[in-house]
């Protein structure tokens, strides 16, 4: 049953990124890359990662694309309309850049890759401890210091939006960035 | 492709669809000349590296793999909120998110 919904979540993928390179209208394109997330998400749900699944959904197709479109319309952006040899030009490089690319990956994984140690942590013990607090014990023991990283991380960037948001006659009292 | 008859899915198919996602995201880069749809692709491809994580993860049973995940995705919903910001910015400067008419560096 796997291989199927693998292959089904995979083509949905697949088709959806390939919309949001080719479609012309941002809108359209932020709507196909949620669809594109969510069958990511399916994905991770076959590879017994659950909890990265409902993150997925949540964070990305959520959050993150809730932000994209909210943005694209306040810009209030038109069709993409260039014509000429610029655009023929670009979109000629582009993908011959990408097939060299793609050459290049092929021949990577067809070559012999090996993989690095077995771990201690199979999918039915994982599943039988729970995913959700397996990652969490590993996140607050294992992986504490770049978990706190992340905070400041975030820290950072809500501190840095918020200043590159704010108007010219807004900033008396903010610092300009040098 | 025998595989498909069979009950599990080799990691090179999930390593070949995360390629896959991978260079779209960079022919999107690449084609595309709308700041906002390029930062689209960008995402596309930390969610190509992001597959492959969790695919390794699971074949060499290691939730350190997943962990990982954890820290890009919210590396990457900063990068998001910051790379918005700055993209309205531009907007607001240039009337333009078009990324070869913001060419104010052009030498």
């Amino acid at each position: 049953m796997t291989p199927i919904f693998f292959l089904l979540f995979a083509a949905v993928a697949l088709g959806a990124a390939l919309m949001v390179v080719l479609q012309r209208n941002p809108v359209a394109s932020a709507l196909y890359l949620v669809l594109a997330f969510c069958s990511l998400a399916g994905l991770y749900v076959l590879l017994h990662a659950p909890f990265l699944a409902a993150v997925q959904v949540i964070v990305y197709a959520g959050a993150i694309m809730v932000l994209f479109l909210f943005v694209i319309m306040l810009l209030n952006l038109q069709k993409d309309v260039e014509a000429g040899l610029h655009r023929a030009a670009r979109r000629v490089f582009g993908w011959l850049l990408g097939l060299v690319l793609a050459a290049q990956l092929y021949l990577l994984l067809r070559g012999p890759w090996g993989l690095g140690p077995q771990g201690q942590e199979p999918a039915a013990a994982v599943h039988a401890a729970g995913n959700t607090q397996t990652i969490g014990v590993r996140l607050y023991t294992d992986f504490l210091l770049p978990f706190e990283v992340t905070s400041i991380l975030l820290l950072v960037a809500i501190v840095g939006a918020v200043v590159l948001s704010l108007r010219k006659g807004e900033r008396e009292g903010v610092e300009e960035a040098p | 492709m025998s595989w498909v008859l069979g009950d599990t899915v080799p990691l090179t198919a999930y390593i070949g669809l995360s390629a896959a996602l991978f260079l779209l995201g960079v022919v999107g880069v690449l084609v595309r000349r709308n700041a906002i749809i390029i930062f689209m692709s960008i995402e596309l491809m930390l969610n190509a590296a992001n597959l492959a994580l969790v695919a390794f993860a699971s074949y060499l049973d290691q939730v350190a793999g997943q962990v990982f995940v954890f820290f890009v995705m919210a590396v990457a919903a900063a990068e998001v909120a910051v790379g918005l910001a700055i993209i309205v910015n531009v907007f607001r400067a240039r009337q333009t998110v078009y990324v070869d008419e913001v060419n104010l560096l052009k030498g």
